[in-house]
């Protein structure tokens, strides 16, 4: 039992740690989110020759064979400067899911030219209708000639008006529902009947709803078997959620130290407002919720790295659950310690507050993740 | 980064697991279990078995009798204590001035004072809070003054816990008024049969007798006697309070109430139905679950720390807070699952002393009686507005 990081391991925590610090000054982020983009194709560029897009990838399908570990140390230090680029969609929702459930001729296409920085991706997985149930699929996909044709709208879909192409939950057999009948399929984003409305979201980034009319696909775009995706989608979004959690710790981690910095210097009554033992409680609260959230962090990168088991599971939301807490509390409390301040759209701290506010949805939010967690015992 | 156990590190769980199987008395766990007090008789025949395997103080580097463990096997030794319901060691021997003993005391109060703490031939109790000294501890005013050989102690010790069954006291004394509050303070340990001292037992909130008032009227105590040196006693009692903060989350122990919990909800019927079957109070239960992983995973990390040579600062603080919410957590839920039969309680002598008992199921007996006792949890062993204050200083800087 160890959770201290490997030499390796703190050079690239080091690494990311420097791009975060050189590109992410609050200003630049804020400049950043308000482009057309959202993101900076530059940066991506960066990410890739830094080997970041190939972490997690394991060495049989080109990549650097990193696991969850290595994939939490970089969001956690992502997490900390509110990093931008689509890093979960491609690499850990997109990505993953073709090197877990594609053939040998789908990833030889696809994830050499994504660690390389040449395509982005997405997962459009989640209805309307479906909240949180990633076993709720409508969008429908039947056998035609030598393809398939979909018809459904995604919707949320994170970075979904960037991606080259979006992979794609659809029903091909069972009622709305049912665990079993999903597959999934590999959509270009620019083939007829895909209409993409994109959008920004509250946390600076931009999502789309994908709405699918008749698109026509080969088969070559099925991912795995036919209907039975379910298993692969709980999987990879379970592995997702672990590294959001760890995002979180580092957004966390941050905003408790602006929000210390802040108290420490702000003035009233004639002396430092971080003298008042009201609101020295409040921050050792926050400072405890974010420590408690590494810890639940750490243990699930660590688990999932042992395997995909039913108490991976559990732990997994157990771990957001916890996270999902302490990301509401310490975001919100942020902003109440900043008194006016906080409300101000150009100071850093709100732009955590919203983001450590969406992390909290994410893949199933507090409520959802607790219920999941008795469920599974 | 790694969660495994080695091939060791299990063959040594099953090692512990089964021996506290074979020798843990029936009826020590079963008050353990139940949360009510224990005898003095049977604590003591534990710790004697502890003992002679050897496994009485882990903690205690093994020249003065530790066991060599590292920090993950000490973990696993804990939480097979806790699944199978075994007491620890009373903690103000081994816990706490054992400790102080073996890393402030000369040669002589070693040899004579640890062999006895491991062969539970001595008794020990607290005194560190006074009347007018809870949290603002340094403020403490029983005094004692040299004269020849001996220190003349005069003052009163308040909420000593389970000071009726011990023969000796370590009792922190002001040596010196002339001086800030932190540095007249001298740590002497006191034979509790000394002419001069009386005891008056304080009834607590579950009616039982636990605390104790102490007071001290020209007791004798040879200089001897004194732990280090004059006036720098709050130093020790500092490095006690950190000892003690650790010991006192009981994540094992509380795992198993919510195992108990879920049992309990498996029987208790409600609307027809079963316990367990209502959300609401399922979640309550989760989200403790939850909230519990979360502490057993932190303090994981830091043991981790240790193992690396890390030295923690306030960290035993956040177990301290985290560990006794959840305690209270706990046993205020058991109470509730038990319905209006958690309303009956009487004190134990009380109960076992009649011949009619009541038609309550038989794990209705206990709950109350924690739930009383651990109100204390969140004050004793420096009150959690305390620790958040020493989290605040060490680790915020504010």
């Amino acid at each position: 039992m160890d959770f201290e990081l490997s030499e390796e391991q703190v050079l690239l925590k080091d690494s990311i740690d420097r791009f975060v610090k050189d590109n992410y000054s609050s200003e630049d982020r804020i400049k950043l989110s308000q482009t057309d983009l959202g993101f900076s194709r530059d940066h991506w560029k960066t990410m890739a020759e830094l080997g970041w897009l190939g972490m997690a990838f394991s060495e049989e399908v080109g990549g650097f064979g990193g696991g969850a570990v290595e994939t939490m140390i970089m969001m956690e230090s992502m997490g900390r400067g509110l990093v931008l680029e689509p890093f979960v969609s491609t690499v850990l929702l997109g990505g993953a899911l073709i090197a877990e459930a594609g053939n040998e001729a789908q990833i030889e296409a696809i994830i050499p030219e994504l660690i390389e920085g040449n395509l982005m991706l997405s997962f459009g997985y989640a209805e309307a209708q479906s909240r949180f149930n990633l076993n709720d699929v409508e969008t429908t996909a039947s056998k035609s000639g030598d393809g398939y044709v979909l018809n459904g709208t995604k919707a949320v879909v994170y970075h979904g008006g960037t991606a080259d192409k979006i992979v794609i939950s659809a029903r091909t057999s069972g009622a709305s529902r049912d665990a079993d009948g999903i597959s999934l399929f590999v959509v270009d984003t620019d083939a007829a009947g895909v209409d993409i409305r994109s959008y920004a979201t509250v946390d600076g980034q931009r999502a789309a709803d994908v709405r699918l009319e008749n698109v026509t696909v080969p088969t070559t775009a099925l991912l795995g078997a036919e209907g039975k995706a379910g298993p692969v989608i709980e999987k990879i979004i379970d592995r997702a959620t672990g590294a959001l959690c760890a995002e979180a710790v580092g957004a966390m981690t941050a905003a408790n130290e602006i929000t210390n910095e802040y108290i420490k210097t702000r003035k009233q009554f004639g002396t430092a407002i971080g003298k008042f033992q009201v609101l020295q409680h409040r921050m050792v609260d926050m400072y405890m919720e974010a420590e408690q959230s590494k810890s639940m962090s750490d243990m699930v990168a660590m688990k999932l790295d042992l395997g995909y088991e039913d108490d991976t599971r559990k732990a997994v939301s157990a771990a957001k659950a916890q996270v999902g807490k302490a990301a509401k509390f310490v975001g919100q409390q942020s902003i109440q310690l900043h008194g006016g301040m906080g409300m101000t759209d150009e100071y850093s701290i709100g732009h955590y507050f919203k983001r450590l506010t969406t992390i909290e949805m994410l893949f199933g939010n507090t409520d959802f993740h607790l219920n999941r967690f008795s469920n599974l015992s | 980064m790694d969660l495994s156990f080695t091939n060791e590190e299990v063959a040594f769980k099953s090692e512990v697991r089964e021996f506290i199987e074979n020798n843990l008395p029936a009826d020590v766990k079963d008050r353990y279990s139940r949360g009510i007090h224990f005898t003095k008789e049977g604590q003591e025949r534990w710790q004697k078995i502890l003992n002679s395997k050897g496994w009485l103080a882990p903690n205690w580097p093994g020249e003065y009798g530790g066991t060599g463990w590292t920090a993950t096997q000490k973990y696993i030794f804990a939480q097979e204590m806790g699944r199978a319901s075994a007491p620890p060691p009373m903690p103000f021997g081994v816990s706490m001035v054992g400790p102080v003993i073996y890393t402030f005391g000369n040669q002589e109060q070693k040899d004579y004072y640890l062999p006895r703490i491991l062969q539970s031939e001595d008794w020990w109790c607290q005194g560190y809070s006074e009347p007018g000294s809870g949290s603002d501890l340094a403020s403490l005013k029983t005094k004692a003054v040299r004269d020849g050989d001996d220190y003349i102690v005069n003052g009163q010790k308040i909420w000593t816990s389970h000071a009726q069954h011990a023969n000796l006291i370590f009792c922190l004394v002001r040596t010196d008024q002339d001086v800030k509050a932190q540095e007249g303070i001298s740590f002497l340990l006191i034979d509790m049969d000394s002419p001069g001292i009386t005891l008056k037992p304080i009834i607590g909130l579950d009616t039982e007798h636990t605390l104790n008032e102490v007071f001290f009227d020209d007791v004798r105590v040879p200089v001897k006697n004194r732990i280090g040196e004059e006036n720098k006693g709050w130093t020790y009692a500092k490095f006690l309070l950190g000892n003690e903060r650790t010991s006192i989350a009981r994540i094992a122990q509380s795992k198993l109430r919510c195992e108990h919990l879920r049992e309990v909800a498996s029987a208790e019927r409600v609307d027809g139905g079963l316990l367990q079957d209502d959300a609401d109070f399922m979640r309550k239960l989760n989200q403790i679950e939850v909230d519990l992983m979360a502490l057993e995973y932190t303090e994981l990390r830091m043991l981790s720390k240790i193992e690396h040579g890390e030295t923690l600062t306030a960290e035993p603080s956040l177990l301290k807070i985290k560990g006794s919410e959840i305690q209270q957590r706990l046993t205020e839920l058991l109470v509730e699952s038990l319905g209006m039969y958690g309303a009956a309680y009487e004190a134990l002598e009380v109960r076992e002393g009649r011949n009619d008992q009541n038609f309550a199921p038989d794990y209705a007996h206990g709950p109350m009686a924690e739930h009383l006792y651990l109100r204390a949890a969140t004050i004793y062993g420096g009150s959690n507005e305390i620790q958040r204050n020493i989290i605040s200083k060490m680790v915020l800087g504010l």
